[in-house]
């Protein structure tokens, strides 16, 4: 084995109330593949971050052909041969290939008017090409280029830039089949030439495809590394869990009841040739777990009427109904909780008040106008039940902590009456205290007998919190799990679309 | 009235006093009604430029609009003897459906406003130029509507001053506008629309619906403005009729605290800002300066203004944050606080 070219000795980096990377230590020798992985929010986007000069960690060291120092700029890091193809693509599509990869580095001729050489630029690019065997010209539009081919774009920068180390963010999380297997390819092929590669996936087989060795991260810590020869997908697993979850579950009151909102063979945009069937039944938590990029959150905004439905149908209540926007989920009593708070679920510069009486707006109505004393009323009745810390209900929303914020948007829908609940990563940038009573309000709406859908990609919540888990792989259901069959492994075995060997109680 | 519409008044009173003082006949019954007058007209296209720019749009066919609709109401009843009430109507119809056009051109087509509207501002000058021949459209000398005209351009004496009917007609107008948006649930869904589209659409509100019916409330109000300027100048030279007064309207939304990105604005405050604009305008000719530099004039206020505002929302800001650190300060090292500064 060559020496490291490379090393990160102790690495730790935390963020107010996070510790995002605790001692992390990694060496990468010249030719050498290490596959980095480990669940949502592990670290491994953090950790890469460090070497592409990104972050600055906030403890250990970093060494480079044995110069040691404490951190990393994005200059230095592109000096040292280190480039990142990230997750999403820093491209121009208003260029070209060559333009793409020569960007800001561009052959110039005709001295202080410093115009581009286009014959030097192409001639350039072209190598780079036959290097990766790309099909397409450098002088193609990168409009007319398709995802994998932008990702080639993006190697060939790096390539450009003498990189020794190419640091890939889920490369293949939106590659077709075929496609990947072309990133295999090329992927051995830059290992030949003695370039080093990471890639950060959650895909178990592509690891055993490509990878000399795996790195997992698990919290922020490196809690294994496993050779060439130890490489199993159950190892894998075993060391990405493993923790002890802490129980916050409490069961309902009562067995819940028929299936409230049924989605039968649910197309979406993102994944057009798979389909997603489930029901969420009255007075019952439904956890939809699974891996970023699985399609959770496009169900949940086709269910709500963002995007259009491509196939398939919804019935609430057991009758069809059809959903061509928010107005008619809302109308229906389907209510979703987004993930991005600040985006979509409200305005931050209005007060309490009026974004709790936004959806519902007709029902404060007194001569055609708002009802301004009633509004005030009822919000200051949700502040109370929802234990909203704020001084009064003509409080921006946008001075408020995370917690709160969501605590508002969930005051919205309970202003109404929901049947159905969507909630989308609901506890997303809340602290602990918040969460908690956010969960007891989960419990006492389903109690009440509202249907709940809760997407989550926090394994304590949805492991936690769920009375039934639904487990979302690449555009489809991979799998449930009733309460005895709760497991982090058996979740991630579903999330990674592998089978689980159902044991019966 | 909130603070912003408060320190505009303040600019006003002080302006119209520098005035005053200067040359005594700013303050001649005459000269104000014939300014109150200006104010009555361009207050009216002004307050519907603002229902556009509230929901993040712009609109920048409203000179050309009041070219070609004053132009056609004016032939409608001289040369085609058209019943004034049912003329009047057909020309509010007729800007309700340029509004509507535009608005369903942005949501449905997804054309960007500026693009729309810029090409709405050609399309409706060429029209009302070819419409005439070129030709100057106006009343012929036996041509005669008095109540038509009693009632647009008419002035109606109280306590013994002679108060123009535009004027009215915007204080109505006004009114309306003011209760439609900080009242009702519309003008709610009009500011949610303007501040963040896709939580207002997440929110259940139809936010195309609500885009469009903006455009065609600026359309139908815009075609009122139409019809007060025809019946003011009585002949219209198509080529010039109501140049540049999209930027006046937009002039008056942003004095009045609107925001180009949307979501903010008050109907006080665009009627302040277009008595500045008046005024300033009235100034240039009562001080005797070159007329030529009226729009000078008019931009450097503007701009001023807008200056001032930053910098007092910057200093409010600066404050209150430095009042939050203080709290703050006690636990963080001196290092921190170099840094964020």
């Amino acid at each position: 084995m060559p020496e490291p070219f490379l090393e990160l000795i102790d690495i730790s980096k935390s963020y107010p109330g996070v510790v995002a990377l605790d001692h992390v230590g990694l060496a990468v020798s010249p030719g050498e593949v290490i596959a980095l992985i480990g669940e949502n929010g592990a670290g491994k986007s953090t950790l890469m971050k460090v070497l592409g000069g990104v972050v600055e960690p906030s403890g250990g060291r970093i060494r480079v052909d044995g110069a040691e120092r404490s951190a990393l700029t994005v200059a230095e890091a592109i000096a040292a041969g280190i480039a990142f193809v990230h997750q999403e693509l820093n491209l121009f599509d208003n260029l070209d290939v060559a333009g793409n990869v020569f960007i800001g580095r561009e052959p110039v001729h005709g001295g202080p008017l410093r115009l581009i050489d286009r014959k030097a630029l192409y001639a350039r690019t072209q190598p780079l090409l036959d290097r990766l065997g790309a099909d397409f010209a450098p002088d193609a539009p990168l409009a007319e280029l398709s995802l994998a081919q932008h990702q080639l774009v993006e190697i060939m920068k790096a390539l450009s830039l003498d990189a020794r180390l190419v640091i890939m963010d889920e490369p293949t999380s939106s590659l077709t089949l075929s496609e990947t297997d072309r990133l295999m390819r090329v992927i051995a092929g830059l290992k030949a030439d003695g370039v080093s590669i990471i890639f950060i996936t959650h895909r178990l087989n592509e690891v055993m495809q490509c990878a000399d060795r795996a790195v997992v991260l698990r919290d922020g810590r490196m809690v294994g590394a496993l050779t060439r020869a130890e490489l199993s997908p159950a190892a894998m697993i075993r060391l990405m869990i493993g923790r002890d979850l802490k129980s916050l579950y409490v069961p309902p009151a009562a067995p819940p009841g028929e299936a409230v909102l049924d989605i039968v063979e649910a197309v979406t945009d993102t994944y057009p040739e798979r389909a997603v069937s489930l029901s969420v039944r009255r007075g019952e938590i439904l956890g939809l777990a699974g891996l970023v990029g699985s399609g959770r959150t496009e169900l949940a905004r086709a269910i709500f009427g963002v995007d259009p439905l491509r196939g398939g149908m919804i019935r609430l209540e057991g009758d069809p109904i059809r959903v061509a926007s928010p107005r008619a989920a809302i109308d229906h009593g389907i209510y979703l909780i987004p993930e991005d708070r600040k985006g979509c679920g409200l305005l931050l510069d209005v007060s309490i008040a009026e974004n709790i009486s936004l959806p519902d707006l007709s029902s404060y109505l007194r001569f055609f106008l708002v009802n301004t004393a009633q509004e005030t009323e009822n919000a200051r009745g949700q502040r109370e039940r929802l234990k909203i810390r704020a001084p009064d209900v003509a409080t921006t929303v946008g001075s408020l902590s995370g917690g709160n914020q969501q605590k508002v948007v969930l005051a919205k829908w309970l202003s109404m009456r929901p049947k159905v609940l969507i909630f989308d990563e609901p506890t997303r940038g809340v602290d602990v205290g918040a969460k908690q009573e956010i969960y007891e309000m989960l419990r006492r709406l389903t109690d009440s007998g509202v249907a709940i859908l809760m997407i989550s990609s926090d394994m304590e919540e949805v492991i936690g919190v769920s009375d039934r888990i639904a487990v979302m792989h690449e555009g489809t259901i991979s799998g449930f799990l009733d309460r005895s069959q709760f497991s982090e492994h058996n979740v991630l075995q579903l999330a990674v679309g592998h089978a689980v060997e159902m044991r019966v109680p | 009235m909130n603070k912003k519409d408060l320190s505009l008044l303040v600019l006003i009173l002080v302006v119209g006093a520098v005035v005053a003082f200067i040359n005594p006949r700013f303050l001649y019954v005459g000269n104000l009604s014939n300014t109150l007058n200006q104010v009555g007209m361009f207050g009216i296209f002004s307050i519907a430029e603002a229902f556009v720019i509230i929901i993040g749009g712009i609109e920048l066919s409203v000179g050309s609009v009041i070219a070609l609709l004053g132009v056609l109401f004016i032939d409608l009843i001289v040369n085609h003897d058209v019943n004034w009430m049912l003329a009047f109507t057909a020309i509010i119809a007729s800007g309700l459906v340029i509004g509507l056009v535009h608005g369903a051109l942005v949501t449905r087509m997804h054309i960007q406003p500026f693009v729309v509207t810029l090409c709405g501002l050609l399309i409706y000058r060429g029209a009302a130029r070819y419409y005439t021949e070129d030709a100057t459209a106006g009343f012929g000398f036996g041509a005669s509507f008095p109540t038509l005209e009693w009632l647009t351009a008419g002035r109606t004496n109280m306590l013994g001053f002679p108060v123009p009917h535009s004027v009215i007609a915007l204080i109505v107008v006004a009114a309306v506008a003011w209760v439609l948006l900080h009242r009702s649930v519309f003008g709610r869904y009009l500011y949610a629309v303007g501040k963040n589209e896709e939580a207002a659409r997440y929110s259940g509100i139809r936010s195309e619906r609500v885009m469009i019916s903006a455009y065609v409330i600026c359309g139908g109000l815009t075609a009122f403005a139409a019809i007060l300027f025809a019946m003011y100048t009585r002949s219209i030279s198509p080529a010039v009729h109501g140049s540049f007064y999209e930027l006046y309207a937009i002039a008056a939304a942003v004095l009045g605290g609107c925001s180009l990105r949307g979501g903010e604005g008050s109907i006080i405050g665009v009627v302040l800002g277009t008595v500045l604009l008046q005024v300033l305008q009235n100034l240039v000719n009562l001080l005797g300066i070159p007329s030529s530099l009226n729009f000078a004039v008019m931009g450097a206020v503007i701009l001023i203004g807008v200056l001032a505002d930053q910098y007092l929302v910057q200093r409010r800001h600066r404050v209150s944050t430095a009042k939050g650190r203080e709290a703050a300060s006690i636990a963080t090292a001196p290092l921190e606080r170099v840094k964020v500064e």
